[in-house]
């Protein structure tokens, strides 16, 4: 038990206007190159294509946007604080490869260049490609997927163009998973025209194999699953479900972004999977950017590879090539993909190495077990099946329900009242909520003992100020850029506004 | 040795955090993981290389062992445009707070909130549009989205597209739109353009009571600004059909509002505004429309809404979360993940500098940079220039009068260190052997000179 000082923490407020509202007239920001020669538009297009009233966009000079967006970035907590949010695995993203690919050689690349003028990143994609085949056994990858949810619907893509192919698909209707696969699995498969089945966790944390049996049959296309779950739990009958699945004919496709924990110790083509996915800008150090440009590492079996979206990258004797992929899903986004976080990835891999990734997932296992020892000593605080006595994998949820009970503060008012300590905002759960009042940090590799022990402590510290003092919390932040949201207004037509320009008009200020 | 960016990789931690678990191997944790499900074979990998100087020596070669777009001249365009990055943006961009996080709550997110709200807010004005998605991963993505939006809207499942359009675009939008044997399949019904002018008329689209949109982007993919957008949109309206327009941002200071023209959904890619190639991970894409409940309610994006605290100060906060795949997983609109949401960021801060002049300019002077260009490469023997009064900033260059190919063309140009047109020959066999050449803002009268002297020297 630490017990650290707690920092005396106040978020930057600057009170930052509108940047429309900073608007002077003449200003500018940033000026244009002369044209080459004159030329009049309205000499050069029809009158009805060009534009009657100029935008009304801010006029600013350069050094007060400059600022402006420096407020901004203050006003953002994020990972300049601790953030813990779990399923993220948040951990550090090495500045030399934003420095690296910042060069030309990746920045200004055009992906319409010629392949004898780009050798260098293709090879750094094949590479990548090879790695990635050594940890998942899977035979080829592909990185245009912009994400984890658009790796999912890769699967989802690649499971219709698969059974097209074999004449089935009219019949292959079902795509399977569980309540604690994450919505993008089911989503993609429904937005790829498939229909869902979401099998519910029983005792001991995960469906159980005959639930599984009941629901498949040849109308089966695919099992989309993740393992361990978001709950750090671990499904040890996997490679039962993966044959029974077989046996009826379907694909299997492991989503793997919970690989931190198990990061070189298990393979997916190994437990039977048809294919897989890793987020490189989760477990494989690529910065998230608030959501994106991220990428989806979708691999998957020879079986499977005819059906992949295009281009592949391949090897010859002649160099590296971009190839089309004929039979396959065509693309499920423009070009190879986010190409400069796959360098990223690539260089993070180099950088960690093969005994790098495992140390790393013992100690994102080890620190979450640690955090587990000292977060159930806080009275109120319980983990979500509890009945389960096995060690979790790299993340376990816990819930606040007692302690909820007890005092009427929610997960919700913790998490804020946190954020007045520097901490950032831990993940409650997916939906839907398996526990009450859940919460879910991960502890990952990135964060120093020193700094899970601040968080810890910052959490009793909240949960005791909910005992003696609760209007504190449920009235939290205090010390944040701003206080408690009021979410009334969000869903509402008259009052929503993700413009100014709508802003202004409902409240006639237009 | 400790790995630098592991602090916890010290025997010291290692063994405070194993005292507290009570175990004396860390393997001793696995113990959910059968035996037979553990890897069976070595996964390949060295060890890491843990000194950055060697790390940076080795990615640094590989990187730098390409021809890029700024040691080379480049003419490519086709989706993807060279434009000027200002210094702010990409100092923004990279700062520690908008590139790592992930999420936190509304207030401790407040900044990046407001810089995200600022970037929907200011691409409105550009579009004429009041109702602004945060963006999906690209501009065939939003293409793909919009149509299905319009699908379920109007409960049609026809959409009609012009076969002027990219062929890279299409393809995304063939992925989102399905195939016949699965649940709810858009089918994409391909119409002509008119080769005389490059653009399509109402007359061409054979518009019936199954089409749910027409999906028409102006510039279009061959560079020429459609004419008909306005009788289109009001015949597609009559029709029950909505208007789905693909623009380019960066013609918004030049060209007309979408919302002028009449469009219902507009689509397009946000990589023009402040974000470089990144070798194809430049892209983005945007989704907006009038602020009506009947589009606002389709949206498979996250939106920012602007809203106040309890206390009244401004605060934001994510609108129509609950109809997201986040929200309701699979009865959701689409799908929805992480997307492109940094160079939100660096949009925002292009707009904001740019202002209403910059994209004036910005506009005038492309359109003059283009057209100057295209003169003089249709100069030269044999080459001409194809609809040389209709388009913005790519255009269509026929080299059939040269006896060559383009391949060969292009392939003599690089070795000029110029990097000519895209190559339309196999995508659009009926232009011919042509290219299509991007002229932006960047480019020079000396490098006008370059290329048509290469050209000059290739085509002798």
């Amino acid at each position: 038990m630490s017990g650290s000082k707690l920092r005396r923490y106040h978020a930057p407020v600057w009170d930052e206007p509108l940047i429309m509202e900073m608007t002077a007239p003449g200003r500018r920001g940033n000026v244009l190159p002369d044209p080459i020669e004159e030329l009049d538009p309205s000499a050069a297009l029809p009158a009805a294509v060009l534009r009657a009233a100029a935008p009304e966009l801010p006029e600013v000079a350069e050094p007060d946007v400059l600022r402006h967006y420096l407020h901004l970035s203050q006003e953002t907590m994020g990972m300049v604080g601790i953030s813990l949010f779990g399923t993220c695995t948040m951990k550090y993203n090495p500045r030399v490869n934003e420095q690296l690919t910042a060069r030309d050689g990746v920045a200004e690349i055009h992906p319409d260049q010629d392949d004898s003028s780009i050798q260098g990143l293709l090879e750094i994609v094949h590479r990548f490609d090879l790695m990635l085949r050594g940890l998942s056994g899977m035979d080829r990858f592909v990185f245009q997927p912009g994400g984890g949810a658009a790796a999912a619907y890769t699967h989802a893509t690649v499971t219709r163009a698969y059974f097209a192919d074999r004449g089935e698909l009219g019949t292959r209707r079902d795509i399977i998973t569980t309540s604690q696969a994450h919505p993008c699995n089911p989503a993609t498969a429904a937005a790829a025209g498939f229909n869902v089945i979401t099998l519910p966790l029983e005792d001991d944390g995960y469906p159980s194999v005959e639930a599984l049996r009941s629901v498949l049959s040849e109308r089966t296309a695919a099992l989309m699953i993740n393992n361990p779950d978001d709950m750090g739990i671990y499904n040890p009958h996997i490679k039962e479900w993966v044959d029974a699945v077989h046996e009826v004919g379907g694909l299997c496709f492991y989503d793997h972004a919970n690989f931190n924990g198990v990061m070189g110790r298990l393979r997916a083509a190994e437990l039977g999977f048809d294919a897989c996915m890793f987020m490189l800008h989760k477990t494989f150090g690529v910065p998230k950017g608030g959501g994106g440009p991220a990428v989806g590492a979708y691999g998957c079996t020879d079986a499977l590879a005819p059906y992949l979206p295009g281009p592949l990258v391949e090897s010859t004797p002649d160099g590296f090539v971009r190839r089309e992929n004929p039979g396959g899903v065509g693309r499920v986004r423009e070009y190879l993909g986010n190409v400069n976080q796959v360098v990223k990835a690539y260089s993070w891999l180099l950088a960690m190495g093969g005994d790098g990734i495992k140390e790393a997932a013992d100690l994102s296992v080890l620190a979450n077990n640690y955090m587990e020892r000292r977060l159930l000593a806080l009275p109120g605080v319980t983990k979500s099946l509890a009945r389960l006595t096995k060690h979790r994998l790299e993340m376990t949820r816990f819930s606040l329900e007692e302690y909820t009970a007890e005092t009427g503060i929610s997960a919700v008012n913790v998490q804020n009242r946190m954020t007045d300590f520097g901490i950032d905002a831990f993940w409650l759960s997916h939906e839907p909520w398996i526990v009450p009042e859940p919460f879910t940090p991960e502890a990952g590799e990135t964060w120093s003992l020193e700094d899970i022990d601040y968080w810890i402590d910052v959490l009793a510290h909240v949960l005791e100020e909910g005992r003696t003092d609760p209007e504190l919390v449920r009235t939290a932040p205090h010390q944040q850029v701003v206080g408690q949201l009021d979410g009334s207004t969000l869903d509402d037509p008259e009052r929503w506004a993700t413009t100014w320009r709508a802003y202004r008009r409902k409240n006639g200020l237009a | 040795m400790a790995h630098p960016y592991m602090p916890n990789s010290t025997d010291e931690a290692k063994a405070r955090m194993l005292a507290v678990v009570g175990v004396a191997d860390v393997d001793e944790l696995f113990e959910q993981i059968p035996e037979d499900h553990l890897a069976r074979t070595p996964n390949g990998l060295a060890d890491g290389i843990r000194s950055e100087a060697t790390l940076r020596r080795h990615v640094r070669s590989l990187i730098d062992s390409n021809d890029d777009c700024v040691a080379n001249l480049s003419f490519l365009g086709a989706g993807l445009w060279q434009h000027h990055v200002p210094a702010v943006v990409d100092e923004i961009a990279g700062r520690s707070e908008f590139l790592t996080p992930v999420w936190g709550t509304p207030s401790s997110d407040l900044g990046r909130n407001q810089a995200w709200f600022e970037y929907a807010s200011m691409l409105g004005e550009l579009l004429g549009m009041e109702f602004v998605g945060l963006p999906v991963y690209s501009w065939g993505a939003a293409a793909g989205n919009a149509l299905r939006m319009a699908a379920r809207m109007t409960g049609r499942s026809e959409v009609v597209v012009p076969a002027s359009i990219s062929p890279e675009r299409l393809a995304v939008i063939r992925t989102y739109c399905g195939l016949p044997e699965g649940n709810d399949p858009i089918t994409v019904r391909l119409v002509d353009f008119d080769v005389t002018t490059g653009t399509v008329d109402v007359a061409a689209l054979g518009l019936s009571a199954d089409t749910a949109a027409v999906y028409l982007e102006t510039p279009n993919h061959l560079g020429v600004v459609e004419t008909a957008t306005a009788d289109i949109a009001a015949a597609c309206r009559a029709n029950g059909t909505e208007t789905v327009l693909g623009v380019d941002p960066i013609s918004l200071g030049l060209l007309a509002a979408p919302g002028d023209l009449g469009a219902d959904i507009v689509v397009g890619s946000t990589q023009p505004l402040g974000v470089h190639l990144h070798a194809g991970g430049g892209v983005g894409g945007f989704i907006a429309t009038r602020d009506e409940e009947r589009y606002a309610r389709e949206y498979p994006t996250l939106q920012v809404s602007i809203a106040e605290t309890v206390h009244g100060e401004r605060s934001f906060g994510m609108s129509l979360f609950h109809q997201s795949s986040y929200g309701s997983r699979e009865e959701g609109n689409d799908w929805t993940g992480n997307s492109v949401y940094l160079w939100t960021v660096a949009n925002a801060v292009y707009m904001a500098l740019l202002g209403p002049e910059g994209f004036a300019e910005v506009g005038r002077t492309i359109l003059a940079n283009a057209r100057y260009a295209a003169r003089r490469i249709g100069e030269l023997e044999g080459v001409s220039v194809r609809w040389p009064d209709g388009f913005f900033k790519e255009f269509v260059v026929d080299f059939g009068g040269t006896g060559r190919t383009v391949a060969e063309i292009n392939e003599g140009l690089r070795a000029r260190h110029v990097f000519g047109g895209k190559d339309l020959s196999a995508d659009f066999p009926d232009l011919g052997e042509s290219a299509l050449y991007c002229v932006t803002e960047i480019h020079t009268a000396d490098d006008i000179e370059t290329l048509t002297t290469a050209l000059r020297e290739v085509l002798a």
